[in-house]
């Protein structure tokens, strides 16, 4: 269901034994340059927390940005060598998933004015892009199956919808770390930096929404791909689908305190990311003989 | 050519001995009495200072003589505490001053608008030349950069500018905010101030004298409300700023409490200046309300205050780069103008030969 991306399709095909997958140095390079950039972003506010000058940072944005090309360099080559959308194992899918992150960023960051949501998604992206560096994960089922272009759908527009939920988790930390400072009146620099209250919660609201949107558009579609799908796989993108929708219902009705909805933010994405996990997962265990 | 600063700050003299060198003396009569090439006095509440720039060297006393021309010093008077820079140091003080490293009040900006005001008045009567024109450029320019590239002028350091800050950290813009202000008195009047200077239009007064919160209410543009009907105006509003001579605390978290259900997803935020407090301290605890007395609001100027203090090393960073490159830069353009000079053995002052 959600989420299963390419790799629920070999549920039904004779697999042999797996394969790392050993990625072209260009392919590599890419990867590898792209995530010296998040990186590059993380020690830049790293070095700006320890001398305590939070700025507006551009350097931020444009490390982003770069890494973000870099990103979509690899993706492209990795999905020209598979003929398909690059979400084939749990490498990929945490490849693809730290750019649907980096995209909603770009999206969002400079519409909403959340310049300093940078400083906070590239660790989340590092984190993503590094463990899936540095993990063999990058195993390839050696399989040829026939392109799917509902099941491509499904899993890209599901993972994008992942990157709103992660970036809607991001705002909500900045939202309690912004709200524990006015409450505790013990204001650090980072403060000054930080945008309102307001604005925080008004993108929360407006990246859940579109990140429910897209999940939305991405279950339905799971239906059309034409392969049985797991029972508990489906259950579970259900399940996630309704905690977001009734996160969203009780925003909507006023029935939550903004720090709630931020907090359910985080908690919704942790579990997000935990159903990823578990059911890209689950599925490359089928595959092994 | 040598270029000085001679002057007394809130560093050196009193607010009495500062008072009587300001406002007799003007650029122009400093450099018609002393014979400077070229001057420019900078008076503030905090300092007087003249930058000056003579070929042949000016002693602190004829500037004292300048600065007192029209005025009767008493002989008694102890010997003023001017100081002197020169060269290098001159220049580093002026960039210093500009960019509110030597204030009072550490970063603030006003100095730079003093600053530019008083070089505006200088070049009107003719009194500055290239050399404190481009002194005074690059001084405008560091004082700008040394705003953008640290935090010197982050932060609000006054009651008024406090509470306009944190607002503006709940709930961005000002304009949408409906205010309630409970006591009419001076200070509700000047924090009211700070905050309709920001933008706020939607403000509501309330005072056991409806009279008086009549007119204050006139006096910010607001509107007044009888003192039986503020608790229910609550329900509505998005700041209360309350300063009442009252002994017991008007507001607590029982009488918050429910109103807060009906405005759940709007913060509340509560500025008690007053002594004894109007609202008691545990509305803070309530979910979605901020609530800042006079102490928090000191401990927030402080705050403020501290961090500037703690980029007082990147500016000065910044401004010995700029010291040292518009020395090298004024040299070079000595250099060439006086070879210029000796070639067509044109006046002694290659920098008034330049502008001509």
């Amino acid at each position: 269901m959600a989420l299963a991306p390419h790799v629920s399709r070999y549920e039904n095909c004779q697999v042999g034994a797996p394969t790392y997958n050993k990625p072209g140095p260009v392919e590599r390079y890419f990867l590898i340059a792209s995530t010296f950039c998040f990186l590059a972003a993380v020690v830049h506010t790293v070095i700006e927390l320890r001398t305590k000058v939070f700025r507006p940072m551009r350097l931020n944005f444009l490390a982003i940005g770069l890494g973000f090309i870099f990103q979509t360099a690899f993706l492209w080559i990795r999905g020209k060598e598979l003929g398909r959308c690059p979400i084939t194992n749990l490498f990929e899918v945490f490849v693809f998933l730290a750019w649907s992150v980096a995209l909603v960023y770009m999206l969002v960051g400079p519409t909403y004015r959340l310049s300093l949501m940078g400083a906070f998604t590239a660790p989340l992206v590092l984190l993503l892009q590094g463990f899936a560096l540095i993990a063999p994960i990058d195993i390839r089922h050696p399989v040829t199956v026939p392109g799917n272009s509902w099941l491509e759908f499904h899993a890209s527009m599901s993972l994008v919808a992942y990157g709103a939920f992660a970036l809607a988790c991001i705002a909500g930390v900045m939202y309690l770390l912004q709200e524990r400072q006015l409450k505790t009146h013990h204001l650090h620099s980072i403060f000054y930096h930080l945008p309102p209250l307001t604005n925080l919660f008004a993108a929360i609201t407006r990246l859940l929404w579109w990140g429910f949107a897209l999940y939305t558009v991405g279950i339905v579609s799971g239906f059309f791909t034409g392969h049985p799908l797991p029972r508990i796989q489906v259950v579970a993108a259900i399940t996630l689908w309704l905690l977001y929708a009734a996160i969203l219902q009780a925003r909507h009705l006023n029935w939550l305190a903004p720090k709630r909805v931020a907090t359910l933010c985080i908690v919704g994405f942790s579990a997000a990311l935990a159903l990823l996990w578990g059911i890209t997962f689950t599925a490359e265990l089928h595959h092994v003989p | 050519m040598k270029l000085f600063c001679i002057g007394l700050s809130h560093h050196t003299a009193n607010v009495a001995t500062r008072e009587q060198y300001a406002g007799s003396a003007t650029a122009e009569s400093i450099t018609r009495q002393s014979g400077c090439a070229e001057a420019l006095l900078l008076t503030t509440c905090n300092r007087v200072e003249v930058y000056a720039v003579s070929d042949k060297r000016i002693s602190t006393d004829e500037i004292e003589r300048c600065l007192m021309a029209n005025t009767e010093r008493n002989p008694d008077d102890y010997a003023p505490p001017f100081y002197r820079y020169e060269d290098n140091s001159c220049v580093q003080h002026l960039f210093r001053v500009a960019s509110g490293l030597d204030s009072m009040v550490v970063g603030e900006s006003e100095i730079l608008g003093q600053a530019k005001k008083a070089y505006e008045s200088a070049r009107a009567s003719g009194a500055v030349g290239p050399y404190l024109h481009r002194l005074f450029q690059r001084a405008f320019r560091v004082a700008k950069q040394v705003r953008t590239h640290t935090d010197i002028a982050r932060g609000a350091v006054s009651v008024g500018s406090v509470a306009v800050e944190l607002a503006q950290r709940i709930f961005g813009k000002l304009s949408e905010c409906k205010v309630l202000v409970l006591g009419a008195g001076e200070n509700s009047e000047r924090t009211t101030r700070a905050l309709v200077s920001r933008g706020v239009t939607d403000l509501r007064v309330s005072n056991r004298s409806l009279d008086r919160a009549r007119e204050l209410a006139q006096f910010v543009g607001g509107r007044a409300v009888p003192f039986d009907d503020w608790v229910a105006q609550c329900r509505d509003i998005d700041i209360l700023l309350t300063s009442t001579a009252s002994e017991t605390p008007l507001l607590t978290s029982e009488v918050l409490e429910p109103m807060l259900w009906e405005r759940l997803d709007r913060p509340l935020f509560i500025i008690d200046i007053a002594v004894p407090r109007d609202v008691d301290p545990r509305v803070n605890e309530l979910e979605g309300v901020y609530l800042y007395d006079i102490d928090s609001i000191r401990s927030v100027a402080e705050q403020s205050l501290a961090l500037r203090r703690q980029q007082i090393a990147a500016a000065e960073a910044i401004i010995a780069d700029h010291v040292a490159e518009f020395f090298d830069s004024i040299s070079r353009t000595l250099n060439r103008l006086s070879h210029g000079a000796e070639h067509s053995s044109v006046g002694e002052n290659s920098l008034r030969v330049s502008k001509s």
